[in-house]
């Protein structure tokens, strides 16, 4: 069972409502914001075992070359650029797609395994991490994915957002969790990431985060007839806890928020079984 | 001259403090909303569409059926698994990268690669001057090329100083707002997660011309953790220029459509008024 949790807007509370549900519902946590990984300061894991993801990258054997430019035609992400006597690389640009090696005709490239990032995974927990200046988190995310496939029900936090890194985290899971916040903000990219999950016929659920009080957002659950699984309330204890970088069931009262909502993600993942 | 607002991580205040800034400026004319997947800034401004258009910044591949063979060579050299044999071709385009390479094995000519629309670029007239933006169609890819079309939509407008909004994170749609700017004002927020991603944005700026300065949001949620990131700060020689109390009112400003400073009696309104007067003596405007 892999359940994603995502959101549209940043800083709404993917990683807290991954981290203390993996922790309440004994399920692993796989962190896909490669950009910026979070969930190891609330969950601590130790000894893990350390990955490098590598992309594909064309390299050209000057000696073969015949200064065709084929290889330039061929690149749709403009990496490579044909000089007068060598054809350079923007290692940057390139997907590591091969499209360059089979249009080439003199047999000039071959490929190398450029490093790109790194996934560490570690009991029940797993994250990957781009490499500053490194465009692409796509293929650390499919790769972590891959790699975190024994860990038999896992919460997926995606990155922010609802671009093609979003889908990668999204894509095959059983079921997502949407975490908004009732701002303006909040609502108006909430209703992205609906359009996204809904593109891509996964059954989902809404929880509000910082909840004060029936709002516009809760107006527009009702008038969609999304399934909301639950609010966490908005107090300075819980910015406290979340600061020092510590899980918010480790207080009572939000101890009580996550099972409720446990108790109704499970109910949800029931019917959708039937 | 360009300034960008960045933070690494999301939700630590970016949108809050650009609306003030672009509020409170008199010569920034063109603002600039880097963050095509979550385009937030327009709804703090009253603002009126001047023109629209759609971008196309991806390829996808497309199957003409009746010449595809069923040779299947296609599906062996896509390295992004979007491509499935079943009878007939299905091209799965959430993850196709539109790279094209299964164009060159396809000895029937049944493939072709096909501009895709990935977003909707917009310039708005505000009261002062101009927003550019876009929105972002759900799931495409090539968020870092919409930014560029963005930011070149703004630079068309003419030499003027420009306000950019920044999006999460370290990766493309970042590199693409940062790219070519002066200075960068990091928001973060007194938070282990806030600190953690702050380094990692401030690490990856070094490699752009880029100056930055640090803006603490909410700082008194925990003092504690705010003065460690004034204390990293003082080791990477970065000035911090604002420490923004928490403050209510931010998310009645945010719902009511109205920068922060419009609120005589906001707390966090006047920090930030005193934070973008540092800012406009040390750049000089």
């Amino acid at each position: 069972m892999d359940i994603v949790v995502l959101s549209g807007k940043g800083g709404t509370g993917k990683t807290t409502v991954a981290t203390n549900l993996s922790k309440v519902m004994s399920y692993a946590y796989v962190d896909c914001d490669v950009e910026e990984p979070n969930g190891y300061i609330f969950l601590k894991p130790e000894q893990s075992t350390e990955m490098e993801v590598t992309l594909k990258n064309p390299v050209i054997d000057s000696g073969k070359c015949v200064h065709c430019h084929a290889c330039v035609t061929s690149c749709e992400y403009n990496a490579l650029v044909g000089l007068l006597d060598k054809i350079m690389l923007f290692e940057e640009l390139c997907h590591g797609c091969g499209a360059c090696q089979l249009v080439c005709k003199a047999d000039a490239m071959t490929e190398t395994e450029r490093p790109i990032g790194e996934i560490r995974i570690s009991e029940g927990f797993a994250m990957g991490l781009l490499n500053l200046k490194e465009p692409m988190g796509g293929p650390i995310i499919s790769d972590l994915k891959e790699k975190t496939n024994h860990f038999k029900n896992r919460f997926i936090d995606a990155p922010p957002g609802t671009s093609c890194s979003v889908v990668k985290s999204v894509e095959g899971s059983d079921f997502a969790i949407l975490v908004t916040e009732p701002t303006t903000f909040g609502l108006h990219d909430l209703i992205k990431a609906v359009e996204l999950i809904e593109m891509m016929k996964i059954p989902y659920g809404v929880i509000i985060n910082r909840y004060d009080g029936y709002s516009l957002m809760d107006e527009y659950l009702e008038y969609k007839n999304i399934l909301c699984l639950g609010n966490i309330p908005f107090s300075r204890k819980a910015a406290k806890l979340y600061s020092e970088g510590s899980l918010l069931i480790e207080d009572d009262s939000y101890k009580n928020h996550f099972m409720t909502i446990k108790k109704n993600l499970e109910d949800a993942l029931e019917r959708r079984t039937l | 001259m360009k300034v960008v607002v960045i933070s690494g991580k999301g939700g630590t205040g970016k949108t809050t403090l650009t609306s003030a800034y672009a509020a409170l400026s008199k010569s920034v004319t063109v603002k600039v909303d880097c963050d095509v997947d979550a385009s937030n800034l327009h709804l703090m401004f009253p603002t009126k569409v001047n023109h629209t258009y759609k971008f196309s910044g991806a390829k996808v591949i497309q199957v003409d059926e009746k010449k595809c063979m069923g040779c299947k060579k296609c599906v062996e050299v896509c390295r992004f698994g979007a491509l499935t044999f079943n009878g007939g071709l299905i091209i799965d385009d959430l993850k196709c990268e539109g790279c094209g390479a299964c164009r060159w094995v396809c000895k029937a000519s049944a493939l072709s690669l096909c501009k895709e629309i990935t977003g909707e670029i917009m310039l708005e007239e505000m009261e002062k001057g101009f927003l550019s933006r876009a929105e972002m169609i759900s799931g495409q890819e090539g968020s870092g090329k919409l930014v560029a079309a963005v930011r070149e939509q703004a630079d068309d407008i003419g030499r003027m100083n420009q306000l950019l909004d920044g999006s999460p994170g370290v990766g493309c749609s970042v590199i693409a707002s940062v790219t070519g700017t002066d200075y960068a004002v990091v928001v973060t927020e007194p938070t282990q997660s806030g600190i953690e991603d702050m380094k990692r944005v401030l690490e990856l700026i070094k490699h752009f011309e880029v100056k930055p300065f640090v803006v603490i949001n909410k700082y008194d949620l925990n003092r504690k953790k705010a003065n460690d990131v004034k204390k990293l700060c003082l080791e990477k020689n970065i000035e911090v220029i604002g420490e923004i109390p928490f403050d209510g009112l931010v998310k009645e400003a945010i719902n009511q459509g109205m920068p922060i400073i419009h609120f005589k009696e906001s707390i966090a309104g006047q920090a930030i008024k005193e934070s973008f007067e540092i800012l406009k003596e040390r750049i000089g405007v």
